[in-house]
């Protein structure tokens, strides 16, 4: 159409827009998740065991002897007898081995954090291709994959892992590798398929496809975007199972790391202290503790993100 | 007909805020419906309908807000009642059939199964009396019953638009409004349904607000009826008043130049200018750019109430016809 | 608009273009009643369609709701796939070439060349993306311009769609529009990449009459210009009174009576029109309209008996149409097709 003289009013740039549009989503989403309270809750639990893992190098660095106060191979020899109860030194007290706890506990909160993340990246990735894929395409391609999701349902996970960790030494990056794929091909895969299947349907979808785009294009612009949310959604409760499923492993003793809360839990078990939490409480406390409190705040996190994506639960 | 309004209507104001101003949609709004009464909604697109009935029943989006006025439902002002408060009365005294009619439907759900949804949410039958009523009322909107369970993306756009309106028939409401229900619908059908809601209304006394941009069924359809131009209402007054002897410029546009399928095939006329940004609405009254009578008194002060027997229009210039 | 063609069935290659045909085309949907069911039940959406578009001409179709006017587009843009039948649409190189075969570059070609407009403004625009990248998505995945040029082509579009100004409806999401302002998206959505066909699916439905006019001004000032052909499908028959040169009246997934539009509403032949005209609502409260001459059943499509299709609510029926198959669409003089034994 060429005819028309009148020159439209163009905003100086169409990025400048997108950039407010973006903003002002962000903004509102941000409100609503304010006023859920709980998920506010969760991310000050988050941001703290942040920062305990950041803070962690920093003291290992200035303050911490790495001597005694290396998690794994660090010895209290300021302390006659081990383990020994918090003191100023120790503020959390020394473990069977002689080594500090609060050391222990920020050191693992990085690992945990960097297992639970990726993890639940691998989950989201795979569960949403798979959830698209397969609603898309139908036929053929939504059978096996449906198929394989059943499969890996069926999976009892921690067997899995009990053997695999028994044949290859499993590591956190193997483990959360395989959460992931565990759960993207299996459930996560499943729930976003059928929100995708709701998606395929709108005429939208027809829309793009008579404007010329391929089903790249289509599954990547128009099905994707609106899986994300509920994606999001489900890496936060993949966060927390993986670092639940961690912690079982590591008190199992069947996880090749060096360092984790649920080793932690281990040591105290395999030196016999495990049935005297009232006298040694601060062997069992800080691990145990962490990892209810950081699954909980993903969950917490993860139910708020649910308000937030699915109007029909907010209560206005 | 009885004196006491199912619905009085004050100096409503509902705004959106959006990131390039505020969108003035309804502009101090009033109007009253009677027991039994149903009035038609007409204007320009984007002038503001479809914004007039969510702010009725309270469906707005987050970016709206109801700046001023009473909306009185049986003598009860709804606008400082809570979302929690507000629920029996939608559905069961005041209900809507939306202009996205097509797609208030769950895509994932049989549609039958949804109706009966509604209905065992909002009264007593449940079961098997559900599932009759579901039959009875896809009678009344002339869909087979062989499509209760069938999935809504396998209703034609019509279908899902007749299923929508079943469902706002359902509970036998006070007050049904009605978004342009039948768009999607050919004349039979069409004709079928106004018809059939007609008699639910007169055997209900139950009233009815009916937008629409087709004047042929407003004239069909309503008793009374209100011309809104950029989210003000402009002119209102009984239907045959208004369509005999309109007063505004803007409702003397609406009705020439009316299409017709019978006589001779006239030149279609088009307004001219453009449809006002109600981002920016210009001063004075609304219409004046568009206005072949306007004058300077027009471009600056809001215009004055002119009367003449039930009928009344906002204008400098009124026709005196 | 251009001159009408009267004559589906052979079509003087010298006058104007052929630009589509479609053949006999049939769309049936199974009713899926469960795996053990031997033999479904199918819905007849589409029942032996054949017509004619010339290049630059606009057919309209009407019909009841769920007559099958949606799948017949659908199909024609190759958005489903017929049952059975064939669409028949000029290439680049002028030929006649069967839709159903293309793959590839040619069928992007095709796409490019074949839009849609939807009936449904609400559901057929992603909530997520504004009304620029909306606009914006035919000439983005058809690689047409680059950026700029491409603001500025949707801008221009929405301009011409009465979306004043344009910028201020460029970064607004679907949500914020009235159904007026999303059909007048839609449109210019069809519009954006100067196709040669369109099907036009109630495009104007909830539009006001003046910018309905505007919009229908556009259009036919479009086919005259640059010779875009429309299947223009509404229930409104003013609008096609305006709008089309030809119209086609569809019943039960058949076309019932076809012929120039002003003749068909002037004195249609087929009982089904003649009810259909009957009940156009007319724009005075003090008129009153003559009831409509057709029993009031349902009609459904689900495996419809040998017979005429419009039987049981036909006023003029009788034993011979109830035990003959659905009549042939016949010649019933000056052009004018209708399927009616009695008429
Ligand atoms: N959520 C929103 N945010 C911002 N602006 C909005 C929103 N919803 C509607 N609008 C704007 O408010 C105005 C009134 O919209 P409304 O839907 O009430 O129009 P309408 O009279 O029903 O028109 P139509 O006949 O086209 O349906 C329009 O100009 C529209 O662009
Ligand atoms: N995907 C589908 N699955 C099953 N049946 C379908 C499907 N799509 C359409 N139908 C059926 O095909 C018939 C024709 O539908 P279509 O959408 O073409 O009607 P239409 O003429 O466009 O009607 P309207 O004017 O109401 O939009 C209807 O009976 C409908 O129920
Ligand atoms: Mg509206
Ligand atoms: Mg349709």
């Amino acid at each position: 159409m060429a005819t028309v003289n009148a020159q439209p009013a163009v905003p100086s740039s169409v990025w400048r827009a997108r950039l407010r549009l973006a903003s002002r989503s962000v903004r509102e989403n941000w409100g609503l998740f304010v006023r859920t309270r709980i998920g506010l809750l969760g991310l000050a639990i988050i941001a703290m065991y942040a920062l305990l893992a950041v803070a962690h190098p920093v003291l290992m660095s200035t303050v911490w002897e790495p001597r005694i106060y290396d998690p794994v191979i660090g010895y209290a020899f300021d302390e006659t007898k081990q383990p020994a109860p918090p003191s100023l030194k120790h503020p959390l007290g020394t473990d069977p081995l002689g080594r500090d706890i609060l050391s222990q506990l920020m050191f693992s909160a990085r690992s945990e954090f960097l297992l639970g993340l990726l993890a639940a990246t691998v989950t989201v990735v795979i569960g949403t291709s798979v959830g698209a894929i397969a609603a898309y395409f139908g036929g053929w391609v939504d059978t096996i994959l449906m198929r394989l999701a059943d499969i890996m349902i069926m999976m009892p996970a921690i067997s899995v892992l009990i053997v695999l960790s028994a044949l290859i030494g499993v590591e956190h990056f193997e483990l959360a590798l395989l959460i992931g794929i565990l759960s993207g091909f299996g459930a996560t895969g499943v729930v976003l398929k059928s929100q995708a299947l709701s998606v395929v349907v709108k005429p939208y979808i027809d829309a793009a496809r008579s404007a010329g785009g391929g089903h790249f294009h289509i599954i990547l612009v128009h099905i994707v975007p609106n899986l994300l949310p509920l994606s999001f959604l489900y890496m936060m409760f993949t966060v927390t199972s993986a670092i639940f499923s961690e912690a079982v492993l590591s008190f199992l003793g069947l996880l090749n790391v060096r360092m984790s809360w649920g080793l932690m839990i281990h040591t105290t078990e395999s030196a016999g202290y495990l049935l005297q939490v009232a006298e040694f409480w601060w062997l069992i406390f800080p691990a145990s503790l962490s990892i209810t409190l950081l699954c909980s705040a993903f969950y917490l996190v993860g139910r708020s993100l649910d308000e937030v994506v699915n109007p029909r639960l907010r209560s206005r | 007909m009885t004196t006491d309004p199912v619905l009085a209507v004050d100096d409503l104001k509902m705004h959106y805020v959006t990131q390039a101003g505020v969108v003035r949609a309804v502009d101090g709004v009033s109007f009253s419906v009677e027991r039994g009464q149903s009035l038609g909604l007409v204007g320009e697109s984007g002038c503001g309908k479809s914004s007039i009935a969510m702010t009725l029943l309270k469906l707005l989006p987050d970016n709206a807000r109801l700046v001023a006025g009473s909306i009185a439902l049986n003598g009860i002002d709804l606008v400082p009642l809570s979302e929690d408060e507000m629920r029996p009365h939608r559905w069961d005294r005041i209900s809507m059939v939306f202009q996205a009619a097509m797609n208030s439907l769950d895509p994932v759900y049989r549609v039958g199964d949804q109706i009966v949804e509604a209905l065992e949410a909002h009264s007593s039958s449940a079961g098997r009396d559900a599932m009759e009523r579901v039959r009875e009322l896809f009678d009344l909107v002339s869909l087979d019953p062989s499509y209760i369970l069938r999935y809504p993306h396998e209703y034609s756009g019509g279908m899902r638009q007749r299923a929508i309106i079943a469902m706002a028939l359902a509970c036998e409401p006070d007050i049904i409004i009605a978004d342009e229900p039948t768009t999607a619908l050919d004349v039979i059908v069409q004709d079928h349904i106004l018809r059939e809601m007609q008699t639910i209304q007169h055997s209900l006394e139950m009233s009815m607000i009916y937008i629409s941009h087709d004047m042929a069924v407003i004239a069909e359809v309503c008793d009374v009826v209100g011309v809104m131009y950029a989210g003000k209402l402009v002119e209102f007054g009984p239907t045959a008043d208004v369509y005999a002897r309109p007063i505004h410029p803007y409702t003397r546009a609406l009705m020439s130049a009316f299409p017709s399928v019978r006589g001779e095939k006239h030149e279609l006329v088009t307004l001219p200018g453009e449809p006002p940004n109600l981002l920016d609405p210009p001063g004075g009254c609304a219409f004046n750019p568009r206005c072949a009578y306007a004058t300077d008194e027009c471009r600056t002060t809001a215009p004055p109430i002119v009367k003449r027997g039930d009928q009344w229009a906002a204008c400098w210039n009124p026709s005196d016809e | 608009m251009s001159e009408a063609t009267n004559n589906t069935q052979a079509i003087p290659a010298a006058t104007s273009r052929l630009l589509l045909r479609a053949i006999d085309l049939s769309k049936r949907f199974p009713l899926s009643s469960g795996w053990w069911d031997r033999n479904p039940s199918f819905v007849h959406a589409v029942d032996g369609v054949s017509f004619d578009l010339m290049a630059g001409e606009t057919l309209g179709i009407v019909g009841e709701s769920g007559c099958g006017k949606t799948t017949t587009g659908r199909m024609l843009v190759r958005l489903a796939e017929p049952t059975e039948g064939q669409v028949l649409f000029e290439n680049e190189s002028g030929d006649l070439e069967d839709i159903a075969h293309l793959k590839g570059q040619p069928l992007k070609d095709f796409r490019r060349r074949a839009q849609m407009v939807f009936q449904d403004p609400y559901e057929s625009m992603n909530p997520r993306r504004t009304i620029f990248d909306t606009v914006a998505e035919p000439l983005q995945v058809q690689k047409i311009g680059d950026h700029a040029e491409r603001l500025e082509r949707v801008s221009e579009t929405l301009g011409l769609v009465g979306l004043t100004p344009p910028s201020s409806f460029l970064f607004r999401f679907p949500h914020e529009l009235s159904g007026g302002q999303r059909q007048r998206v839609a449109i210019a959505r069809a519009l954006v990449m100067n196709p040669s066909f369109v099907v036009a699916d109630e495009p104007t439905s909830m539009l006001d009459i003046s910018i309905r006019t505007g919009i229908m001004q556009l259009m036919g000032e479009l086919a005259d210009r640059l010779g875009i052909s429309y299947l223009y499908i509404t229930h409104d028959l003013a609008v096609a009174r305006y709008m089309c040169s030809r119209i086609a009246v569809m019943y039960l997934g058949k076309i019932v009576e076809m012929g120039e539009t002003e003749e068909v509403l002037q004195n249609p032949v087929h009982p089904y029109t003649k009810a259909l005209l009957s009940a156009v609502p007319v724009p005075d409260p003090e008129a009153t309209r003559d009831p409509i001459d057709i029993k009031g059943s349902v009609s459904v499509p689900v495996d419809p008996l040998p017979r005429c299709r419009f039987y049981d609510r036909c006023p003029i029926a009788d034993n011979f149409c109830r035990d003959n198959d659905h009549p042939p669409l016949q010649d019933k003089g000056s052009g004018r097709l209708a399927a009616c034994y009695k008429a």
